[in-house]
């Protein structure tokens, strides 16, 4: 047990209902004042074959997932091996496994933990109506020291709308699973919430589901929506809760209608949205670069995931930056963020909405599986309004309207149908000040610049990027790698080092000035990501001038990237 | 078409803008714009409460040559800037427009799948079976014997398609065949295809004189449809896949459901917050 966590694997049959049981651990864990994190791990079945989900819990907000795991609970055997590689055993882990399930795999064995084997099955069979999955919850209660009460709300939460003899048949697995634990030795494992935080002042949310609420939070009222794994949470969020702010969610025939959706409704003022992930996202390019063109503000929120083509759907990987950043023909200036945790899916969606607005201009923000659909306790997020609004064309003026008029910002009043005076057509052809088509030299250059000088020119303010720590040592990373980035860094300093770390939101336009002066003084500056090709190091020498020796720890998906490697390459260098 | 605020005493030159069309002359897309200008004078709406969007081609130029709120997208995307826009805003008319190859080719999912959706809006599709903007290729309503492409020098070997049975199956609300040759007849049914709820399909036979100049000749052959509107999609269907695509007039107008959410607000963003709290 590494500090003040404590680690759990629970893997199981799918539809044997291990996320379930995993995410009322991890919600009443909550009630009792932990932090917590959940990720998950399927196989490529639909319903069937094995799930795994992940668990970590502490005083303090989690970060990422611990290098090992403390407890493992298998509630069966099959296929197991396939999550060996995700889950690290050694002789200080406990395995629990069902009595029936036959021989454990060698490769688990082999990690020396202590075995210890419950009639898991055999007590399920005695409860009427019982679950295997309500007595692994009851188990690992018992194991964590997570006391009734808080179990009790989370399952009736759960389960009461199901009814009665399923809520009690639920109730009674998690008081049979419980006792089976009675006389083991679990003390070791029992955490104590630190905080004693009102309970509306903890979160239990999904990457994906902070992204939903950060598109609402800044105004987004049309979303149009093809599913896609992992991005369909998103949209499954935001299905009924937007209808219930007055928007609305359509869903598409294809992404390139969703896209295109999203772009006529913002034509007509209303703040709009799209989700999806790599192969959605390649089909959406030509539409973007028709709201570059025409500059009609969208997000599109892409979930990576392994790539290319199909490539691995539910396994992050950082490998969509480069199509993010340079898939639109033509130059074509956009706005690229990334979200670097999971409640700042929330805060990132929230701020690229207000850019797109306010820029008139489309945002490519990235966010990946192991952010998406893994779930967090996290504090509340606090509120945040940006106040500046899409600037329109409020009525006629002496002067006739200029769509595309050159502006000091490269921001022009956009006219919003239903204005009278403000008639003019959008259009991916280039275009003159007032949006009639034109090929001439003059007018390309002029609102190429535009274009260009309206994004680069903006103030972003401190949000461009997330900076801590000092030190001649700097870490460079993004997006879901910040997690096990800050832990090794804390590691570090505890160990006496100093070293910076920073984690970059905004990646487009680029913020040169900004990041050479958050590097002044560095003499070696390692970079992590989680990508086959380097992407992101390619874009940093890109666009940058980096200081110092660099080195780069970079290795695409489906494995997570560990907070220990990120150590192990921070301390070897030392 | 839902009520919107009247605008009287205009005319249908105060619909069009000043730019002169890229068009070649005897182009039948100059009759469209006409015939829709004068049902937009018709239907007596106000200027900046009408949208005109279409995709790419000759034909999707048509909004700059309208003074209207409009949008000249991608090619085939046309339909679907358009629902979000009616969605998003059912305040607006909503008029879509552009050519066979737009819509059927590289747009074809999207025109099944807004006839199923059947959103509150006009589809205008000059109709010149051929590609004109990149210079004559063979498009869905080609026939297959056509060999004046370079691109297909034996003809396409396909046979065309029918995209008015196509909408009807497909789920479109009111389906109509128009000739640029009658531009008054046109007129009167892009104004019956708007008042009408619900997606309306209206194909304008609309002669390419550059690379299809064959189709000077409808002027002769295209003839008004022997039949009298039905509501019955059977009936309808039986007709049109009996036709030789060549008789105009309105074939349906049915009572399918027309898809309109509502924009309600019920609650806060406070209110679904809420839901987090462990
Ligand atoms: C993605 C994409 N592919 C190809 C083209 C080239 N292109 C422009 S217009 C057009 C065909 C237009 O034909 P149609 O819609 O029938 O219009 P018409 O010119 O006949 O009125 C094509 C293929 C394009 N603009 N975009
Ligand atoms: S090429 Fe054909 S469709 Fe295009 S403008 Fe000329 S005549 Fe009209
Ligand atoms: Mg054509």
């Amino acid at each position: 047990m590494s500090a003040e966590t404590v680690s759990i694997a629970i893997t199981g049959a799918g539809g044997a209902g291990v996320m379930t049981a995993a995410q009322m651990v991890l919600n009443a864990a909550a009630r009792t004042g932990l932090y917590g994190l959940m990720a998950r791990s399927t196989g490529p079945q639909i319903r069937g074959g094995e799930a795994a989900a992940f668990i970590r819990l502490g005083a303090k907000p989690v970060n990422c997932l611990d290098n090992r795991f403390d407890v493992m609970v298998s509630l069966d055997w099959l296929n197991v091996e396939r999550f060996a590689a995700e889950i690290p055993l050694d002789a200080a882990s406990l395995i629990v496994c069902d009595a029936d399930a036959g021989p454990p795999p060698s490769r688990i064995v082999a990690s020396g933990a202590q075995f210890v084997t419950l009639p898991l099955q055999q007590t399920v069979k005695s409860l009427p109506g019982g679950r295997l999955n309500m007595l692994g919850l009851g188990v690992l209660a018992a194991i964590l020291g997570v006391p009734d009460d808080a179990i009790t709300v989370v399952v009736e939460k759960a389960l009461r709308k199901r009814g009665q003899a399923v809520l009690d048949a639920g109730l009674a697995g998690v008081t049979a699973g419980r006792s089976l634990v009675e006389g083991l030795d679990v003390g070791r494992f029992h955490l104590q919430g630190a905080s004693t935080a009102a309970r509306t002042d903890r979160w239990s949310v999904s990457g994906n589901e902070m992204a939903g609420l950060g598109a609402v939070r800044g105004g987004i009222r049309f979303v149009a929506a093809y599913p896609i794994t992992p991005a369909t949470e998103i949209l499954e969020w935001l299905a009924p809760n937007l209808e219930k702010v007055g928007g609305v969610l359509v869903q598409a025939e294809d992404e390139l209608a969703s896209i295109n959706m999203i772009i006529g409704a913002s034509f007509g003022g209303t703040p709009s949205l799209t989700a999806t992930s790599g192969p959605g996202l390649a089909l959406m390019m030509e539409a973007i670069g028709l709201s570059v063109a025409s500059e009609t503000p969208i997000v599109v929120v892409n979930v990576m995931r392994g790539g290319p083509s199909t490539g691995i759907p539910t396994k992050s990987e950082q490998s969509d930056l480069n199509i993010a950043l340079y898939g639109l023909h033509g130059d074509a200036p956009h706005i690229v963020t990334a979200a670097n945790s999971i409640s700042d899916c929330l805060f990132t969606t929230q701020w690229s909405v207000h850019l797109a607005e306010q820029l008139q201009a489309p945002v490519i923000t990235l966010t990946d599986q192991s952010l998406g659909q893994s779930r967090a306790v996290i504090d509340r997020p606090a509120d945040i309004s940006f106040f500046s609004k899409r600037e329109t064309f409020a009525a006629a003026a002496a002067t006739p309207y200029q769509r595309y008029a050159i502006t000091g910002s490269g921001v022009s009043a956009m006219a919003i149908p239903g204005t009278p005076g403000g008639e003019y057509v959008a259009d991916g052809l280039e275009h003159s000040v007032t949006g009639r088509p034109s090929s001439g030299a003059e007018d390309h250059g002029e609102q190429l610049a535009k274009r260009a000088r309206k994004l680069e020119d903006l103030d972003y303010g401190q949000y461009w990027a997330e900076i801590e720590g000092e030190g001649p040592l700097a870490v460079v990373t993004w997006g879901s790698c910040a997690g096990p980035v800050r832990e090794a860094a804390e590691l570090a300093r505890a160990a006496g080092m100093d070293l910076r770390v920073i984690s970059l939101r905004l990646l487009a336009p680029a913020q040169t000035d900004r990041l050479e002066q958050a590097l002044a003084g560095v003499e070696r500056l390692l970079v992590v990501e989680q990508s086959h090709s380097r992407q992101f190091y390619r874009y940093l020498r890109a666009f940058y001038d980096l200081p110092g020796e660099i080195r780069v720890f970079s290795r695409p998906g489906p494995l997570p990237i560990r907070s220990s490697e990120v150590l192990q390459h921070i301390q070897s260098w030392s | 078409m839902s009520a919107l605020p009247e605008q009287t005493a205009l005319s249908a030159s105060d619909f069009k803008s000043d730019y002169r069309p890229v068009w070649c002359p005897g182009c039948g897309h100059y009759s469209v714009l006409s015939s829709l200008t004068k049902a937009l004078a018709e239907l007596a709406v106000r200027r900046e409460d009408i949208a005109v969007i279409s995709g790419i081609g000759c034909s999707s130029r048509i909004p700059a040559y309208t003074n209207l709120y409009g949008f000249h997208s991608v090619h085939g995307r046309a339909l679907a800037v358009a629902t979000g826009l009616k969605v998003a805003r059912p305040d607006l008319l909503v008029i879509v427009a552009g050519g066979d190859g737009d819509g059927y080719s590289i747009g074809g999912n999207h025109f099944i799948h807004a006839c199923r959706r059947n959103v509150d809006m006009t589809y205008i599709v000059m109709d010149n079976q051929v590609y004109g903007m990149t210079k004559g290729q063979a498009s869905p309503t080609t026939p297959a014997d056509w060999d004046k492409s370079k691109l297909t020098p034996h003809g396409t070997g396909v046979s065309p398609f029918h995209p008015l049975a196509v909408a009807l199956a497909a789920g479109a609300n009111f389906i109509a065949r128009c000739f640029a040759g009658d531009p008054n007849g046109t007129a009167r049914v892009i104004t019956e295809a708007v008042r009408h709820p619900g997606f309306s399909m209206v194909q304008v036979l609309s002669p390419c004189v550059t690379y299809q100049p064959e189709q000077r000749e409808w002027k002769n052959t295209v003839r008004k449809a022997d039949i009298v509107t039905t509501s019955e999609a059977d009936l309808a269907a039986r007709w049109l896949m009996a036709d030789d695509g060549l008789s105009t007039g309105v074939m349906y107008k049915g009572h399918r459901p027309v898809y309109r959410p509502e924009l309600e607000e019920t609650a806060s963003v406070a209110d679904l917050e809420k839901w987090f709290a462990v």
